[in-house]
């Protein structure tokens, strides 16, 4: 058992608007962090800019809320400077995807040890309405009031894509389903996004309706869990089963579908073709761990190179490195 | 040997020795200078890389030069032209050959002058001669077989022909030393220390270097006296030195004050011309614990830099001015956090792209003023290859004794060029005591409490009941909570400009005529050797001069404005259209120097300086 409480990590008044998904967000971040069990001093919380970028204000442990769309890049600074210190990047789509797209691959395809959270509400909130890299097309907007004439990013193909070894999803009104990915993010060694549908109740109200309370996810949720069969519905009446390349959803029990056919989540599999396929469905939308491989992190070599390179070095300080240059004496 | 031929003293010569990239100049360069400076001369280098990275082989682009000054005493500059130019090819004589005085000796490989070598660098003749006459070159012109005698000498070695080749620049450096009455037992040591896991290689390129040695005593090498440069000792210069260049004497200044810190060392940077070779170094030196990252840009490497100096160490992030550009958001974002971040620009010719391989002093109120918001930040512009490490120690004490970013400045032509370093004793320098929390003001302490100097505490991470919050947005100077009070915000920047102004940099120092001088030349960075030899050469004609060099540009040494006020006449001399004056006008009340202003990619020449410094006085 941990011995801290939520009340550990919480620090001051939320000012997001009334019933913003970042409300809910926070809340579950405090309750995981007191299971996670790290002291709040050993906590870095580092954001960009955005709405969802105040929240380390609201947490009693370290912190920055730097510029827009830099936070990956300098929580990496933070993780390989001091890989002691357990590092929480928090993000909106802009500040992730946008203006710090670079960073967020590269955080990937290095796999640092942060964890990544994507507060997905597909719309630029603190500048009041734009749209984001996760509009869909033709979303109507402040900048684009004849609808977006763009496709969209899809957090998880751009997290595959840059070779990323964990991502989960949850529901921001799902404190269980939030709580559990964060820990799993935790107890993951490496790069870990979570992205959270968020809800913006201003400027993008509705935009993850389908799943956002808890009779919408029954239905149009799946909830993946390592090694489980991948069923849903109101009555764990459907199941995915493979279909040629792709996944499909059946009713267990029609058309000759029976429980065996029904897929079983591998969370671990290197290969991440399924996986994709699982966290690019529209319905019904994967919750839950959906990629959870372990690999080398950047942190961790970093440190081991500078370690076996001290072994195999002769000179340890600033003199005996003078002395490893030809010199001469003047007399 | 020379024996019966007539040794000239000289108290400065300059050698050039030029060539296609692939022909090892700036090897055969670096150990002239070495055994140079070995027997206690001055030494002062200038590379001159070609831009293209594989220019077609003998062509006019591909002509790689290196320059060395060596002086009885100090040699402040590479020299404007050179003594002897050792051209390798037809290309090198004809981009080189506008480095030669009226009394230059040329010496030239005459077995690289064929017809098809001629023609890949646009001459019309067809043999050596020819090409000499086309230039109209007066100068003596020493002819050696340098490729040919290699082949002889290496005959027996059972090397293939084309490794055979590359050993024709130790022929020619043995030559020099010949010349110069060089002591080569100083190349044969360095080359087997270079070529220690090669021994076969080491002694063969010995073979080629007494080769070359011999020719020249043998013929004469067709120069009627030969020359030495006796070392001026002084008691001051006593004492064990190594070559050193700019990025490299920076990476070790960081080295030193991170170790005399007590903190880990983190670079995040991004390659670009000529600031790559400071991460370069620094890579090397893992078992120093010192931790690169090379970044996806410039932005990042500024901003993890800064997220490494939140997280307890001396970050540092080092680039040229097309990076300060991407970097300066995050520079400003440390100005806010007053967090310590060494930033180092290494300036090339701008704007944009510009000229990557020249060197200029165009950055300076970018570093200065380039940023949103009032952003007040210390620069220090280092003034010679060796004070690289003195200005990057400085930065990085100032940097983490005064909790700011710091830009330090040096240049292409210093990153590049080299000199004599005395090992410095690091127990000899100022400790560096970053302002951390004291656990006394533990429940009472907020991020943005000040000591006297308007530093603010550092608390690290880990440290438990210190727990803070930084950030971009402007914070309450009592509680650290975001405010947007326009009292608070008008004092937060009054702050932190104010806790720039109260460090204390020493004062400018006048050299030359201090008293009575009729011209004051000022200058800042990179150009110091320069403008000295300028002033050197005025007083010798008997001109009162004075030079005062700045290094401090942020905040400006105290003694500034008295400095500038004192003499009759000040120019300020910058290779830009007039920065540093710009920024001395504005911080010295009616100050209105003359000016001497160029933006050419080189370093300036001193006979200029001396022509235009004449002129005003
Ligand atoms: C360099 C820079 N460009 C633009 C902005 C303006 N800006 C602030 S937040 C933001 C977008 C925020 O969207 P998102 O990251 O999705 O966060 P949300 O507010 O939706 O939580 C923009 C464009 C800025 N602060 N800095
Ligand atoms: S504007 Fe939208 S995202 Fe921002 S606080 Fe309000 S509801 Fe939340
Ligand atoms: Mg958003």
């Amino acid at each position: 058992m941990s011995e801290y409480t939520a009340k550990d990590y919480k620090k001051g008044q939320p000012r997001w608007c009334p019933g913003c998904g970042d409300h809910f967000f926070l809340a579950s971040l405090h309750k995981a962090m007191a299971e996670i069990g790290v002291a709040p001093h050993n906590v870095a919380v580092i954001s960009g800019i955005g709405c969802s970028s105040r929240l380390p204000h609201y947490m009693a442990t370290y912190g920055m809320n730097t510029i827009h769309g830099r936070a990956a890049a300098i929580a990496t600074g933070c993780k390989v400077s001091n890989p002691n210190l357990s590092v929480w990047q928090i993000s909106g789509d802009g500040d992730g995807l946008a203006i710090g797209g670079n960073h967020f691959i590269h955080a990937n395809r290095r796999n640092i040890d942060l964890k990544m959270i994507l507060l997905n509400n597909r719309i630029y909130g603190l500048t009041k309405g734009q749209y984001s890299p996760t509009s869909p097309r033709g979303f109507v907007s402040k900048s684009s009031p004849y609808g977006t004439v763009e496709d969209p990013f899809r957090p998880a193909e751009l997290c595959f894509g840059a070779r990323g070894h964990f991502f989960a999803r949850a529901v921001a009104t799902d404190a269980e389903g939030t709580v559990n990915i964060l820990k799993s993010a935790h107890a993951h060694k490496g790069a870990a996004v979570c992205e959270i549908l968020q809800n913006c109740v201003i400027f993008n109200d509705g935009t993850h309706e389908a799943v956002y309370t808890k009779e919408g996810r029954a239905k149009n949720a799946i909830y993946l869990k390592h090694g489980e069969k991948m069923v849903f519905g109101e009555n764990n009446e459907f199941g995915l089963v493979q279909e040629g390349f792709g996944v499909k959803v059946v009713t267990i029990g029609q058309d000759g579908y029976t429980m065996d056919d029904v897929l079983v989540h591998d969370a671990h599999c290197e290969d991440n073709t399924l996986q994709l396929k699982l966290a690019m469905m529209e319905y019904p939308v994967a919750l839950g761990v959906i990629r959870d491989v372990e690999a080398p992190t950047y942190d961790d070599a970093v440190n081991a190179q500078i370690e076996e390179v001290k072994a195999a070095k002769k000179y340890h300080n600033f003199a005996e490195l003078l002395e490893t240059n030809d010199t001469w004496e003047v007399k | 040997m020379a024996d019966n031929l007539k040794v000239e003293e000289l108290d400065q010569v300059v050698v050039r020795f030029s060539g296609d990239s692939g022909d090892g100049m700036q090897l055969a360069g670096n150990i002239f200078s070495t055994i140079s400076a070995t027997v206690g001369n001055g030494i002062c280098t200038f590379p001159d890389y070609p831009a293209d990275i594989r220019a077609p082989q003998g062509s006019l682009t591909g002509v790689s030069g290196f320059q060395v000054s060596i002086a009885a005493d100090k040699a402040f500059t590479p020299g404007d032209k050179c003594d002897v130019l050792v051209a390798m090819n037809p290309a090198a004589l004809k981009t080189q050959y506008k480095f030669c005085k009226p009394t230059s000796s040329i010496i030239i490989d005459v077995d690289s002058f064929k017809k098809a070598d001629l023609e890949k660098a646009q001459f019309e003749a067809t043999d050596a001669a020819g090409a000499i006459a086309e230039m109209g070159i007066k100068q003596d012109v020493i002819e050696v077989p340098v490729t040919s005698m290699v082949k002889d000498v290496l005959a027996d070695s059972g090397m293939d022909p084309k490794a055979m080749l590359k050993c024709r620049n130790m022929l020619a450096l043995g030559l020099v030393c010949y010349i110069f009455n060089r002591d080569l037992s100083i190349a044969e040591k360095f080359l087997r220390e270079k070529f220690a896991k090669k021994p076969a290689i080491a002694e063969n390129n010995i073979k080629v270097i007494h080769a070359g040695y011999d020719f020249g005593a043998n013929t004469h090498a067709s120069v009627s006296h030969t020359y030495n440069v006796v070392s001026k000792q002084t008691p001051a210069k006593k004492g064990r030195y190594m070559d050193i260049n700019g990025n490299k004497a920076t990476a070790y200044g960081l080295i030193a004050a991170a170790e005399k810190a007590g903190l880990r060392l983190y670079l995040g940077s991004y390659p670009i011309t000529p600031a790559t070779d400071v991460l370069h170094e620094l890579s090397k030196h893992k078992s120093l614990g010192v931790t690169t990252v090379q970044c996806e840009d410039e932005i990042a490497g500024c901003a993890s830099a800064l997220g490494a100096s939140f997280a307890g160490a001396l970050g540092v992030t080092s680039t040229s001015g097309p990076g300060i550009c991407l970097k300066s958001e995050a520079m400003n974002l440390a100005v806010i956090m007053e967090l310590p971040l060494v930033v180092i620009d290494v300036q090339r010719g701008g704007p944009a792209t510009g000229l990557p391989t020249k060197s200029e002093q165009t950055d300076l109120l970018q570093c200065l003023f380039g940023r949103n918001g009032e952003t007040p930040m210390p620069v220090i512009a280092a003034t010679s290859p060796a004070d690289c490490f003195e200005s990057a120690y400085a930065a990085c004490k100032i940097a983490l004794e005064h909790m700011t970013p710091v830009v330090f400045m040096s240049d292409a032509y210093i990153a590049n060029g080299s000199e004599a370093f005395k090992l410095p004793n690091l127990a000899e320098y100022p400790a560096i005591n970053p302002p951390y929390v004291p656990e006394s003001l533990k429940g009472t302490w907020t991020p943005y409490m000040r000591d006297e100097r308007d530093v603010r505490y550092w608390a690290v991470p880990g440290r438990e009941g210190f727990a803070h919050i930084l950030g971009g947005l402007e914070k309450d100077s009592k509680t650290g909570a975001i405010s947007t009070n326009p009292e608070n915000h008008d004092l937060m920047c009054r702050l932190r400009q104010s806790k720039i102004d109260k460090i204390q940099v020493p004062d400018v120092e006048v050299e030359g005529d201090k008293d009575d001088a009729d011209l004051l030349i000022v200058g800042f960075g990179g150009t110091y050797g320069h403008l000295h030899a300028a002033m050197d050469e005025m007083r010798a004609a008997g001109k009162k001069v004075a030079l005062a060099h700045f290094r401090y540009i942020n905040p400006l040494p105290k003694n500034t404005a008295e400095v500038m006020k004192k003499y009759k006449k000040v120019v300020v001399a910058e290779q830009n259209l007039g920065q540093f004056a710009a920024f001395l006008r504005m911080k010295v009340d009616g100050f209105a120097p003359a000016q001497f202003n160029e933006v050419k990619g080189q370093p300036f020449v001193v006979s200029e300086l001396v022509a235009a410094f004449n002129k005003l006085i």
